[in-house]
């Protein structure tokens, strides 16, 4: 098996029903996608397949072959942050940073397909992701940070 | 690490009956959104998997009046009611641009709380369900696939989309609590009206007494009762669902009576 992970093809020994979140965490050493309940209820885990933001502990490797896998890696790095990433920067949008990395790629995914949502659409696309941390207020004015461009 | 089982991965809905045959020994991942988990926990060992992710089964066609068996959730949301707002009420969007229509379907009573939220809303419209399986392939209404849904394949679900629907539910707390209690209504073209329950059993159920009487909201609601047979679990009290459906039964038709 194959993924395109961050752009670059990755081949995949796993077996067929390990979760995507294995395969890039143990086989491909990639670990900002974060095991957190193992059965779809957090978000920890949320990556970009084919640009949309996917549960990885929930998909067997086999189903997404060949497929296009984006991480926090892939949207931004520590010397250019992608707008999402600088913008939970600067409103404080993370405290541990456990569930960042899938608040981050779903709010990446929403501005990509709608760039100006309303309150409610952000309410709902990032509704299935934990946070005990911050509360989720610092996490909104974050995602209306990077909606408005403050933050790059 | 997940163990060396037996996977198959067809790439046509005629070549995922013949993988499947009378179904034993198959383990079927649609979404993967309830089975996974198993997997992942260990209370499931499949012997022989089939993923259907290629099998082609996700047409969403005709207005939403047949849906494919690998439909995901999500692109059933702007659907008329009851469908629409009961699949925009389960999850979140992420589970349902995963979880299928087929799955759904299949969702048995789930370890602390009753699963398979689009099962009420689909009887409510009357769905005739096509499936695969030991004696070959099958339509039938939704109530019969429920009653013997073991060993059968759901290749996808049609039904006439009614003249008005309605969809009410308790709230949820989290988005990923399953629903506690939804009832939904419907009326057919021919003025017939319909009426079906999740949360008050281990599958959707029909209120065939409250359809009888549903001219009469205040009686309907108490008929409900009479279909049911309510439970406790993590999500509420059979106590609370004794005293919660027949509010629900009232409110479904005073919707569809709002929509004349």
């Amino acid at each position: 098996m194959n993924l395109n992970v961050n752009g670059r093809r990755r081949e995949v020994e796993s077996p067929p029903l390990t979760t995507l979140l294995d395969v890039l965490r143990e086989e491909l050493g990639i670990h900002s996608p974060k095991i957190g309940c193992e059965q779809g209820g957090c978000g920890a885990c949320t990556v970009l397949v084919d640009g949309q933001p996917t549960r990885s502990c929930l998909l067997p490797v086999a189903a997404v072959d060949g497929a296009e896998i984006t991480t926090v890696e892939g949207i931004g790095t520590p010397d250019r942050l992608a707008p999402v990433q600088a913008a939970f920067h600067k409103e404080y949008g993370s405290q541990c940073g456990f569930c960042t990395p899938g608040f981050l790629l779903a709010t990446h995914a929403l501005l990509e397909r709608s760039p100006h949502p309303s309150r409610e659409d952000i309410e709902e696309a990032l509704a299935g992701h934990v946070c005990r941390c911050t509360g989720y207020v610092k996490i909104l004015a974050a995602v209306q940070s990077a909606m408005n461009g403050s933050a790059s | 690490m997940t163990a060396v089982t037996d996977v198959v991965l067809p790439v046509s809905p005629d070549e995922a009956v013949s993988v499947f045959g009378d179904g034993s020994g198959v383990t079927v991942i649609a979404g993967g959104t309830i089975v996974m988990p198993d997997i992942t926990a260990g209370r499931l060992r499949p012997a022989k998997t089939m993923l259907l992710a290629r099998a082609g089964l996700a047409t969403v066609a005709h207005e939403g009046s047949t849906l494919g068996a690998m439909a995901p959730l999500e692109e059933l949301v702007d659907l008329a009611a009851p469908v629409g707002p009961c699949a925009a009420n389960i999850a979140d969007r992420e589970i349902r641009l995963q979880a299928t229509v087929g799955g759904n379907l299949c969702a048995g009573q789930g370890g602390d709380a009753p699963r398979g939220d689009l099962q009420g809303a689909l009887l409510a419209v009357g769905a005739q369900v096509r499936s695969a399986g030991a004696d070959g392939t099958t339509t039938e209404p939704l109530e019969d696939f429920l009653a013997r849904r073991h060993g059968r394949l759901v290749l996808d679900v049609t039904y006439e989309v009614p003249a008005a629907g309605a969809f009410v539910a308790l709230d949820r707390p989290h988005t990923h609590e399953y629903t506690a209690l939804a009832v939904s209504a419907a009326r057919l073209a021919d003025g017939t009206i319909r009426l079906a329950a999740t949360g008050a059993g281990s599958a959707g159920v029909r209120l065939h007494s409250a359809e009888a009487v549903a001219a009469d909201p205040d009686a309907a609601g108490t008929a409900a009762l009479q279909d049911v047979q309510l439970h406790d679990d993590v999500l509420a009290s059979a106590w609370y669902r004794e005293r919660a459906l027949p509010v629900l039964v009232r409110r479904a038709l005073a919707r569809l009576e709002e929509s004349r």
